[in-house]
């Protein structure tokens, strides 16, 4: 073993594919034991998500606002059925069919808040970090004041600002989006900065300084490029709390119409009159669907946290060889 | 005959993402009570691994096989530390084996008094009351020399001095009286005169406590100066093991010849062929600095620290000026400043004819191009996402020179052949070159513009010494073959009487002594530079005996 991997080294190396360098790909392939175990199911759970919203119109038998089929009510608060077999709501809407586009709501919301808040907070710490001066101390005080605000709170008042409460299909997805997008941003906004105020005292880029590189292109091509490490890692971990932060909106009403789009938050609210009579369904399964989809997130995130970190990492213990000398 | 440790077959194993690898393979070593055996090697020879695995502390990756026999100090209870765990290894440490680690403000807890933290390490080992404890940490501060160590039990770790906290650390290891120290690296952190007053205190340990140590070292020097018995270790296994005039007289081995070899030794800067021309006949000076001030402005309230102050020298073209000095002494500050990392605070900075004082950015960077600068650490000063031919050809780029990387590709080939390494090496990444490699690449990128001035901030001071040789050598070489001048900054005497024309001496931010190279190591003037000199351990240790008398001696009459 020793010996093939000193041999390996004397030759070119190959650069390993794009593929397996991807963040997740790449820890997958590092990681053994538990933590690879939690990265798998992690991403399984996550997975399965994805392609149930892709595949929603497939999947689910009626549409989220569907209440009747061929001109025949389904009924409110039945049971599950032959006919709906995750039963129906106190709206008259089949579960099974709104937990299943559910998932395209929470996946466009999250992938939204990702990108927008990514774009911005990446850029912000960046210029703030490497140029530092007023900018820097104004753009940290504004990221500090916005900390302590429950992010809740923050997204309710943000969602009456955009769309005034109520909300069609495209209006509904951008406000949570972007509610969610302002508490992101400081998220992003300090990791990055601290990043880049850590390799900004780096041998490379003075050495770059030195060279006489311009500050654009040494906060492009030197810094940023090394700044973007622990990236993966929020975004998974915000994801989640992205649909976290959906599914409380829409649970307060604060969320998107029914017969807009179907959004597990809203149900769960419609819901919380029908435990006390033992309507079970009605809650359960956007409950869950809540749950798992957090949980596969939650798992790729951490997992991905603690196998890129040397120290965190599970490697295959060593049993003792058996003499045999070469 | 007794020994307090016997090694035997040992081997250790470590699991890391690239596989199983062997740290040290078939290790047989034994110490006597009273006897300082030094391990030596390169980085990654397994010495570390070997001394911590005395004290069982080698992390939970490490598979470890056969035994490790330790004795305590009467020689009548023996322990293998490999098969101990938990409680019972516990025991073991401090009593019978203590350790003294390499970096002595990192050793010592900053937030607990150095009376407490020695303190700790006694009741960990018995009953033994508060007030007797601190009596005890008085009485061993006082006998590894610090002064005052009734009043100074009681202060914390940053209120000691590097060579200082050094002796804390050597004291908290002593207090239990082991049979045995194991020493990491004890002296690499600190500057050369407080290393041989470290070393002196360690030989006193033996010859009054009687404690045998096992002196961990990459510094031949050192070893020269300390040790009765070195083994040398080369890739995980004992290569050579030797009584120490043996050793340095008549190596057996040829690994151990070249380990030897590529030391740098004093005086051997005379071989440097014709004498370089009188100073003043070779023209404008690339560098000038007259009563030169550099300040670090202080936080809040905290007055300014003035790094540099009131230096006037220059660099002639094609000229080497070695600039030597201790931890502190301003010497990288000089060199920051006149590369424009550090702005100039007062007096006067020519370089290339453009005044640094008050200097915009924008005005300085055409200059630029002219300056080449090659970093100390060869680890940290490449783009980790760039290959090695996109990190030389930045240069270019930035220049105009090249439209890209690609472009410049033919060039940045011509360099890697120049400083020796094969074009094939530019495709790679910095990660997957070694230290010496990377230097060589670092030559490179600051030689990309053909500069009329290079400046080298201590470039082989994170080297093995062998390593350190050929990258010196190079240095040599490509110096000839280029004729820039070179600010070459280094605390290592040796290593800039190799290269430099003239040498400067810096104290506490000022310039105590410059002239030619065999003036200043010949016959220093100043008493600083005589210590300096003297303080610097040879690797023979008939002639490093004679040396140490005379430090003794220079140190008596100050």
């Amino acid at each position: 073993m020793v010996f093939r991997s000193a041999t390996a080294e004397q030759q070119t190396p190959r650069k390993p594919s794009l593929f397996s360098r991807l963040p997740v790909v790449a820890q997958l392939r590092q990681s053994v034991g538990l933590q690879r175990g939690m990265l798998i199911a992690g991403v399984v759970l996550t997975g399965m998500f994805v392609l149930c919203a892709l595949l929603a119109p497939l999947i689910a038998p009626y549409g989220f606002a569907q209440s009747r089929v061929d001109g025949v009510a389904f009924g409110r608060q039945e049971p599950p059925s032959a006919e709906n077999i995750w039963g129906t709501t106190v709206g008259g809407y089949d579960v099974f069919s709104r937990v299943i586009w559910g998932t395209q709501t929470a996946l466009a919301v999250v992938v939204i808040a990702v990108v927008l808040s990514i774009f911005l907070g990446v850029i912000l710490g960046l210029v703030s970090g490497y140029l530092g001066g007023w900018l820097d101390r104004i753009l940290v005080v504004i990221a500090d004041a916005i900390y302590p605000f429950p992010t809740l709170l923050l997204a309710i008042v943000m969602s009456i600002v955009i769309t005034g409460g109520q909300s069609s299909l495209i209006g509904g997805i951008l406000s949570a989006a972007i509610s969610i997008t302002v508490i992101f941003i400081p998220q992003y906004f300090r990791v990055v900065r601290s990043e880049v105020v850590r390799l900004k005292a780096e041998a490379f880029v003075e050495s770059a300084k030195v060279i006489g590189a311009s500050t654009r292109r040494i906060m492009f091509l030197h810094v940023l490029r090394n700044a973007t490490r622990t990236l993966p890692l929020i975004v998974t971990l915000n994801a989640s709390e992205a649909i976290l932060t959906l599914a409380g909106l829409g649970f307060l009403g604060f969320g998107i119409a029914p017969t807009s789009a179907a959004e597990w938050g809203y149900d769960l609210n419609r819901a919380l009159a029908d435990t006390a009579s033992g309507i079970w369904w009605t809650g359960v399964f956007p409950g869950v669907a809540i749950v798992l989809f957090v949980l596969g997130l939650t798992l790729v995130g951490e997992s991905v946290n603690d196998i890129s970190d040397p120290r965190l990492r599970a490697r295959k213990r060593l049993k003792k060889k058996k003499d045999v000398s070469a | 005959m007794s020994t307090v440790v016997d090694i035997r077959n040992l081997g250790v194993e470590f699991a890391t993402d690239a596989g199983r690898v062997t740290a040290v393979d078939g290790m047989n070593l034994t110490v006597a009570p009273g006897e300082i055996l030094a391990i030596v090697g390169e980085s990654g020879s397994g010495k570390s691994v070997t001394a911590k695995t005395i004290l069982g502390l080698l992390p939970d990756t490490a598979l470890t096989s056969g035994a490790v026999l330790l004795s305590n100090r009467e020689g009548q209870d023996t322990h293998d530390v490999v098969q101990l765990t938990g409680e019972r290894l516990r025991e073991v440490r401090g009593r019978d084996v203590a350790m003294v680690f390499q970096e002595p403000s990192t050793a010592l807890n900053p937030v607990y008094t150095v009376g407490w933290q020695i303190a700790e390490g006694i009741r960990a080992h018995g009953r033994i009351g508060r007030r007797q404890a601190k009596n005890m940490a008085v009485d061993i501060l006082r006998r590894v020399g610090i002064p005052d160590p009734e009043k100074r039990v009681d202060y914390y770790p940053h209120q000691f001095s590097g060579g200082q906290k050094q002796r804390v650390v050597i004291a908290m290891a002593l207090v239990l009286n082991p049979g045995l120290i194991v020493a990491d690296e004890p002296t690499t952190a600190l500057d050369v005169t407080v290393q041989a007053e470290i070393l002196d205190l360690l030989r006193r340990c033996r010859d009054e406590f009687g404690t045998a140590i096992v002196l961990i070292t990459h510094n031949m020097g050192v070893v020269a100066d300390l040790a009765d018995r070195v083994v040398v270790m080369y890739q995980s296994k004992l290569v050579e093991q030797a009584d120490v005039e043996t050793l340095f007289s008549s190596p057996r081995e040829e690994y151990t010849r070249t380990l030897l070899g590529s030391v740098p030794r004093l005086g051997n800067g005379a071989d440097r062929g014709p004498a370089p021309a009188p100073h003043s006949e070779l023209g404008t000076p690339v560098v000038e600095a007259r009563d030169l001030q550099i300040e670090y402005p202080g936080r809040l309230g905290v007055p300014a620290f003035r790094a540099v102050q009131g230096v006037t020298f220059t660099v002639a073209p094609g000229e080497v000026l070695g600039l030597v000095g201790e931890s502190g002494s301003g010497k990288t500050t000089i060199g920051r400043a006149i590369a424009g990392l550090t702005p100039v605070t007062g007096g006067s900075l020519s370089v290339l004819g453009h005044e640094m004082l008050g200097i915009r950015e924008s005005d300085f960077r055409p200059v630029r191009s002219e300056i080449g600068f090659v970093f100390q650490d060869p680890a940290t000063s490449f783009n980790p996402r760039l290959t090695i031919a996109e990190c030389v050809a930045e240069p270019l780029v930035v220049h105009g020179r090249a439209k890209d990387a690609g472009a410049a590709r033919s060039r940045v080939d011509e360099l890697l052949e120049a400083v020796h390494l094969p074009k094939a090496f530019g495709s790679r990444f910095p990660h997957e070159l070694s230290g010496g490699q990377r230097q060589r690449a670092s030559l490179a990128r600051a030689l990309a513009l053909e500069p009329t001035l290079l400046i080298a901030d201590e470039p082989t001071s994170a080297l093995d010494v062998s390593v350190q040789a050929r990258v010196l050598e190079l240095f040599r070489e490509l110096q000839q073959q280029f004729g820039f001048a070179a600010l070459f900054i280094s605390h290592d005497l040796a290593v800039v009487d190799m290269l430099a024309d003239r040498i400067a001496v810096l104290l506490k931010g000022q310039l105590i002594e410059v002239g030619a190279g065999a003036d200043v190591l010949g016959a220093p003037r100043h008493p600083y530079t005589r210590r300096l000199l003297a303080s610097l351990p040879v690797p023979d240790p008939v002639e490093q005996r004679a040396r140490r008398a005379e430090l003794h001696r220079l140190r008596s009459t100050e």
